[in-house]
C-alpha cells in the first residue's frame, strides 16, 4: 500500500516547484507515506496539514457547506496545498511563482484515488 | 505551571502554548518531577510520574529482549484524550516527558513541539555548578517537601 502511496506522490513531485508532497493520516497527523525534498520536515507538514485540514472541516460543517475538497494557504515564499480525503488527506509544499492551477488538479485527482 | 528548575518553565510553556497540551509533566527516568503544568494533587503528580518512568522503563526492556533499540515514544491514543510519553537526554541527565492532549490538537503536532521542547530544553540548561551529591536518607523528605512546594506553590 505504502509503494502505491509513493508512486503517486512521486507524480506530484516530479511537478515544477513542488518542495514535497505528502500522504497524512487525518486522525493523528502522522506521516503515511511522503517524497519531500531534503532540508523538510516531513513530520511537521504532516501535522500542520492535518490541523488545517481539521479546522476546515469543522468550519466547513458548522457553516453547513460541505466537506472541503481543497485547501490552498499562500505565504510569501510559497503555498501549503491540502486535499483531504476521509481518512487520509494530501499535503503538498509549493514554492513561490508556481502555477498552482495545474498542481491542484493533479492533487485532486490523486486525492480520488486515496479514497 | 511550576517548576523544581527555574530554567525549565519558559520551554515547557511555550510547548503548553504551541501542542495545545492539556497536562504536561517532564520528570527524571527514575519518576522524580521537574515540572507540571495542569496537575492539581501532589498524589495524582507522584503517581502518574511513577506509573510514567515504569512504563517508558518496561517498554525499553521489552525492546531490548526483542533485540530492538529502546522506543524512544509510546502514545497510547483513547477516544477522548491520548497520552504522548517520549525518553529524551538533557545535559541532566535522560529524562521523560508525559503529555495529555485532546482532540483539540493531533498526535503530530505534539510530536513535531516536542522535538522542539528538547531542543529548547538543552539550550536553557545552565552549567551543573557542583558535582552530583548522594542523596542521604535524612536529606530525602526536606527535598522532597521542598519539590512539593516547588510544583503546588504551597
Amino acid at each position: 500500500m505504502t509503494s502505491q502511496f509513493q508512486a503517486m506522490l512521486d507524480g506530484l513531485t516530479r511537478l515544477r516547484g513542488v518542495r514535497g508532497a505528502l500522504v497524512v493520516s487525518l486522525e493523528d497527523g502522522l506521516v503515511v507515506a511522503e517524497s519531500v525534498m531534503g532540508g523538510l520536515k516531513g513530520g511537521a507538514l504532516a501535522a500542520i496539514g492535518a490541523t488545517l485540514a481539521g479546522r476546515a472541516v469543522e468550519l466547513s460543517g458548522r457553516g453547513g457547506f460541505g466537506r472541503p475538497r481543497f485547501l490552498h494557504l499562500q505565504g510569501d515564499d510559497g503555498a501549503l496545498l491540502v486535499a483531504p480525503g476521509h481518512d487520509l488527506a494530501l499535503v503538498a509544499l509549493a514554492g513561490r511563482d508556481v502555477p498552482i492551477g495545474m498542481l491542484r488538479l493533479e492533487m485532486l485527482r490523486t486525492a480520488e484515488r486515496l479514497g | 505551571m511550576r517548576a523544581v528548575e527555574p530554567w525549565v518553565v519558559a520551554p515547557l510553556r511555550a510547548f503548553v502554548a504551541e501542542s495545545s497540551a492539556r497536562l504536561a509533566l517532564l520528570m527524571t527516568s527514575s519518576g522524580q518531577v521537574v515540572a507540571q503544568h495542569g496537575f492539581v494533587g501532589a498524589l495524582d503528580l507522584m503517581s502518574v510520574a511513577a506509573l510514567g518512568a515504569g512504563i517508558v522503563a518496561s517498554s525499553s526492556e521489552l525492546a531490548v529482549t526483542v533485540g530492538w533499540e529502546p522506543f524512544r515514544v509510546v502514545a497510547h491514543q483513547g477516544k477522548e484524550q491520548a497520552h504522548f510519553l517520549a525518553w529524551f537526554d538533557t545535559p541532566r541527565g535522560r529524562w521523560i516527558a508525559l503529555v495529555v492532549f485532546g482532540s483539540e490538537t493531533k498526535l503530530g503536532l505534539v510530536r513535531v513541539f516536542f522535538e522542539q521542547l528538547v531542543e529548547d530544553l538543552a539550550a536553557a540548561a545552565p552549567p551543573e555548578e557542583e558535582p552530583r551529591r548522594e542523596v542521604l536518607a535524612a536529606d530525602f523528605e526536606r527535598e522532597l517537601n521542598a519539590s512539593l512546594r516547588a510544583l503546588f506553590g504551597r
